[in-house]
């Protein structure tokens, strides 16, 4: 019994020495300027991790580390896809390795996670990769070089409604961007005079359609509005075929995720024909895409860049320049600021962060799948320009 | 397996009156104090390391939760998660409409925790190892889907953000560095542990024992084994949802992972590379596990799993026994040399 | 209706002859190996890759998975396995999901982490109109493909030598042993042609599945679960579970899309609520 009393007291003397503040010291050289990346680089959003990190690691390759007299140093840590995982490294980061400016995110939860430590912090954290319209309404030092989902639905919506589809049935993976993606096409698709049947919602980690896409064929819609995520289209798409709804005369559409560029070539015929409204196509028609795509693929053992790409190699792009416009400060007030308004022409086309919500603003296009060169594509037809996240301008409640 | 010395002593001893074995058996070693002393200069060896280092706890609670019911009563569940998720997002949702109080938050999820255990302890009595296995998974799963259907109370698969977590008792603050959390998730656990320690080593616990070394045979003796793995059930999520409702109150968010399998398997997983049985194991397990990933995963974000899956087939097939027994061979050398230190 | 039945058919025959394997290294040779799924994975890249790089037709690719993954499970049986039948079932757990997780991180360095995709012959593809249910072509052959599996595994277990040399040798190795039979030779091969059958599956099922390097992770759950309710003592037992739980998915996501992914687990937890040691059981035989 005696000795439980020694333990207890030095318990109780280790808890007093907390109390004194230890001095911390985090390694930090003065010209470098960290940056704390996490992605799912292992699970089941693995796919995720591997673009966007492809694609910030590509941006400061081909712009060297150097900004404004400071050098650049990435870290990159997997989370894994799991939110306390996100939380604690981002925690990490910044107290341990003393980054200044976090980035990536793969999924909604992730971000969510971390918005209360940017805030804490005041770290500025530029979302790569996650899309659901609340996120840069979680702290004050969140920006966005993503989309949101309502971005790319509501144009989409409009479009469909223009184009002769009256009865449509959503199918979108039961979680936040998903749920996200069937609100805001429906409001903007019934509002213009649109029928939607049925709203159906599947598991995110399930991914057996058929008895799904059977309920859709039964209720003989004019096409069925799909959101999944990115990496699942494929199986969507086989079974679409599969079920013979294209036979049965009912269209495919969507938002961009599920004609993902990453797997749409290994997808075969059954894609083409799908028309989608997105912000990225490996296809898009500019000297700075073609650049980029050329770059990517011969950095990435032929991988061709899809949004999520686009997305880490703008993120970068974001930070290089608040960095240039601070003059290498690295205060985090300061560098959020500077990334507000900043606007430049990016491989998806001309962007912008809004000064007002710092998300991105940027061209939405609709595209159909076609063939070019023997390969798939997303082709762009129709550009509708400047689009901000619909959500918070208001226009969706 | 691992108390193998510990019974040979046992074995060796004089045989005295059975309150005296217990008596014998419930002394403190030497290399558990070691063990727990170095818990606390965790502290000050590494302070960068504080975050993981809570991380730790929490998991090593979590398989102490699952040590209690594998290791002693041997049911083996492949669902834990049901309880630990049950326990994070009661300490969430509790936090953030009622009070922000931690220890109060602890209660409330382990209280209901407890309630689900007890109310599943009963579809666990039947059957096979492998079918509690899958009854169990059945279960967590379902509390998985049911907390992503109802998205107005736990947030979906958004996560459950916003929550304001009071400082411990009034006076310590949950800070950036992860102090107070590291303090907090130690404290918590050090004294659950002791109360497991005193409930295994109580005839309620070598009853259990007796339980899954021979079930006829205990019952023969008068023992009712179903009331005793109803009870050691229900304790165990208990103990699980205090791991789950720490995890809510040191990152401040909940999302469906704390439900997931993974986290099941994960539990188990730390379990069985420590050792089961004498309730260091889930602790020593989570150290060996999470030190070994954060290690890996710095060297290489991408493959790590491959190494750590690597390491697990080696551990194996080298003998995970020699391997956990290792630190305390190093303490039983370090005490031959030096032998009255520690117990001054 | 039909149509909706059809499929669950065909989709509760896939989960059998992937999980089948399973049922054989679980329930005769006694060995929890929670890796079952990765040779399945290894079946299905198989496929993808012989018939991306080298053109080869659908029809060839499966028995080549089979003999593929078999060959790797008899290397991986005589290498590492072996050494550890007679160990502690957790010991085996520990193992088997190390070799999980070799195999997920081997595959996204080899191959990447985005999807795999099969691309059916045209002769699989497109649909048949019986008595006005559509029925797919590709249904039928799974369908047909995993009753000719399931007679002959039956056949093969209770009416060959081979058969009663496996039984005897799960039963007591030491006595058949002493009756002259090569207990490590039959184990060998049994394992051989278990991890064989997984591969098959993942190659028939890649289309349906979605093969991803999680693939093993992501169904081991139902591996298991096939197994458990089935029980472990015979190979009718998976089989009619294979079919209800496969109905029962399909089903209830049809008609109440909302809680579809219910429906499964509900299932296997009343089903084992009510038959604890398996739907075909020696009753208490473990």
């Amino acid at each position: 019994m005696k000795r439980r009393n020694v333990i207890f007291g030095a318990l109780a003397g280790a808890l007093a020495a907390t109390i004194a503040p230890i001095t911390f010291q985090a390694a930090r050289a003065d010209d470098t300027v960290k940056v704390g990346v996490i992605l799912p680089m292992t699970g089941p959003f693995a796919s995720t991790g591997r673009q966007v990190s492809a694609g910030l690691k590509l941006y400061m390759q081909q712009n060297g580390d150097a900004v404004a007299g400071k050098r650049i140093e990435m870290i990159l840590k997997d989370d894994g896809g799991v939110p306390d995982q996100t939380k604690r490294l981002a925690q990490e980061l910044i107290v341990n390795d003393g980054v200044k400016v976090l980035a990536g995110f793969g999924l909604t939860p992730l971000a969510f996670a971390v918005a209360p430590l940017a805030t804490q912090a005041k770290i500025p954290t530029v979302v790569t990769s996650a899309a659901t319209s609340s996120i840069t309404e979680k702290s004050p030092f969140i920006a966005r070089t993503f989309f949101t989902i309502a971005q790319a639905a509501v144009p989409l919506a409009q479009w469909a409604h223009k184009n002769g589809i009256n009865k449509v049935v959503t199918v979108v993976a039961d979680y936040a961007p998903g749920i996200d993606a069937e609100k805001a096409f429906s409001q903007v698709f019934e509002k213009a005079g649109g029928k939607v049947s049925q709203k159906i919602r599947v598991p995110v980690a399930n991914p057996d359609f058929a008895p799904y896409l059977q309920r859709v064929k039964d209720d003989k819609p004019d096409a069925v509005f799909v959101f999944v995520p990115s990496g699942v289209g494929a199986a969507f798409m086989q079974q679409f075929k599969a079920k013979g709804l294209e036979e049965a005369g009912i269209k495919l559409i969507g938002t961009g995720d599920v004609t993902d560029d990453d797997i749409l070539n290994s997808m075969g015929d059954v894609a083409l024909g799908t028309i989608t409204a997105h912000q990225y196509s490996a296809a898009h028609d500019s000297k700075e895409n073609k650049e980029f795509v050329a770059a990517f693929e011969k950095a990435n053992k032929g991988m061709r860049p899809n949004f999520m790409a686009v997305g880490g190699y703008d993120g970068m792009h974001l930070i290089y320049y608040a960095l240039e416009k601070t003059k290498g400060s690295t205060d985090g007030k300061a560098l959020i600021d500077a990334m507000k308004g900043a606007h430049w022409t990016s491989p998806r086309g001309p962007i912008s962060i809004d000064p007002e919500t710092r998300d991105i603003i940027q061209n939405i296009y609709l595209r159909k799948v076609e063939k070019k060169d023997g390969q798939l594509y997303n082709v762009e037809f129709d550009t509708i320009p400047n689009v901000k996240d619909p959500v918070k301008a208001g226009e969706l409640k | 397996m691992i108390a193998t010395d510990q019974n040979l002593a046992a074995m060796n001893a004089p045989i005295g009156t059975p309150g005296k074995m217990l008596r014998r058996k419930q002394a403190w070693k030497g290399w558990e104090i070691v063990f727990w002393l170095a818990t606390i200069a965790v502290y000050f060896v590494f302070p960068s390391k504080l975050l993981l280092m809570s991380e730790i706890a929490i998991l090593g609670l979590f398989a102490l939760s699952l040590d209690l019911l594998l290791g002693y009563a041997g049911i083996v569940s492949l669902g834990h998660a049901a309880f630990f998720g049950l326990g994070a997002y009661t300490a969430g949702l509790f936090a953030m409409h009622v009070s922000g109080a931690p220890l109060l938050g602890l209660l409330v999820a382990s209280g209901v925790a407890g309630v689900l255990g007890f109310a599943s302890s009963f579809l666990v009595l039947r059957g096979s190892d492998l079918t509690r296995l899958m009854v169990t998974l059945g279960v967590s799963l379902m509390l998985l889907e049911a907390a992503n259907q109802a998205a107005w109370l736990t947030g979906g698969a958004d996560g459950l953000p916003g929550m304001t977590i009071a400082p411990v008792l009034g006076l310590f603050d949950f800070d950036l560095f992860g102090r107070t959390a590291y303090f907090y998730s130690l404290a918590v656990l050090f004294v659950l542990f002791l109360v497991a320690r005193r409930l295994v080593g109580s005839p309620f616990g070598l009853s259990l024992k007796a339980i899954k070394g021979n079930l006829l045979r205990t019952q023969s003796l008068g023992v009712r084994p179903n009331r005793r793995l109803v009870a050691i059930y229900t304790i165990s999520s208990l103990y699980a949802g205090i791991a789950g409702a720490l995890l809510t109150q040191t990152t401040q968010f909940v999302s469906l992972d704390v439900l997931s399998f993974q986290r099941s398997a994960d539990g188990l997983l730390v379990l069985v590379i420590g050792g089961g049985g004498y309730l260091y194991g889930g602790l020593i397990g989570a150290v060996i596990f999470k030190i070994l990933q954060d290690w890996i995963s710095a060297i290489t974000a991408q493959y790590w799993l491959f190494w750590l899956g690597l390491i697990l087939v080696v551990i194996v097939l080298f003998g995970r026994e020699r391997i956990a027994a290792g630190p305390r061979i190093i303490v039983s050398l370090m005490r031959r040399r030096f032998p009255r230190e520690k117990s001054a | 209706m039909l149509t909706i039945l059809f499929d669950g058919v065909a989709y509760g025959m896939l989960l059998f002859v992937l999980a089948c394997g399973l049922a054989v290294t679980l329930g005769l040779m006694n060995f929890i190996n929670l890796a079952h799924g990765a040779f399945a994975m290894a079946g299905g890249y198989i496929t993808v890759i012989l018939m991306d790089r080298l053109g080869l037709s659908f029809y060839l690719c499966l028995p080549i998975a089979f003999v593929a993954a078999a060959i790797l499970g008899i290397v991986l049986e005589r290498l590492l396995y072996r050494h550890l039948y007679n160990r502690d079932p957790l010991d085996q757990v520990l193992f088997s999901i190390g070799l999980v997780f070799m195999a997920i991180s081997g595959t996204s360095y080899f191959m990447g982490a985005r999807q795999q995709i099969v691309h059916l012959p045209a002769s699989l593809q497109g649909r048949w109109h019986i008595v006005g249910a559509e029925i797919g072509i590709y249904d039928v052959f799974i369908i047909v493909a995993c009753a000719l599996i399931m007679i002959a595994l039956q056949l093969i277990l209770t009416r060959t030598r081979f058969g009663s040399q496996l039984r005897a040798a799960v039963d007591d190795g030491r006595v058949a042993r002493g009756l002259g039979i090569r207990v490590n030779r039959v184990f060998a091969l049994t394992f051989a042609a278990g991890s064989g059958l997984a591969g098959l599956g993942g190659a028939l099922g890649s289309e349906m599945l979605t093969l991803d390097p999680t693939f093993p992770l992501r169904f081991m759950i139902y591996f298991l679960i096939v197994v458990t309710v089935g029980g472990t003592t015979s190979m009718t037992g998976p089989f009619v579970a294979s079919l209800i739980l496969g109905v029962a998915d399909v089903l209830g996501k049809y008609y109440v899309p909302g809680i579809g992914a219910f429906v499964i687990y509900a299932v296997t937890v009343v089903l084992l609520l009510w038959r604890p040691y398996g739907l075909v059981s020696r009753e208490a035989a473990r």
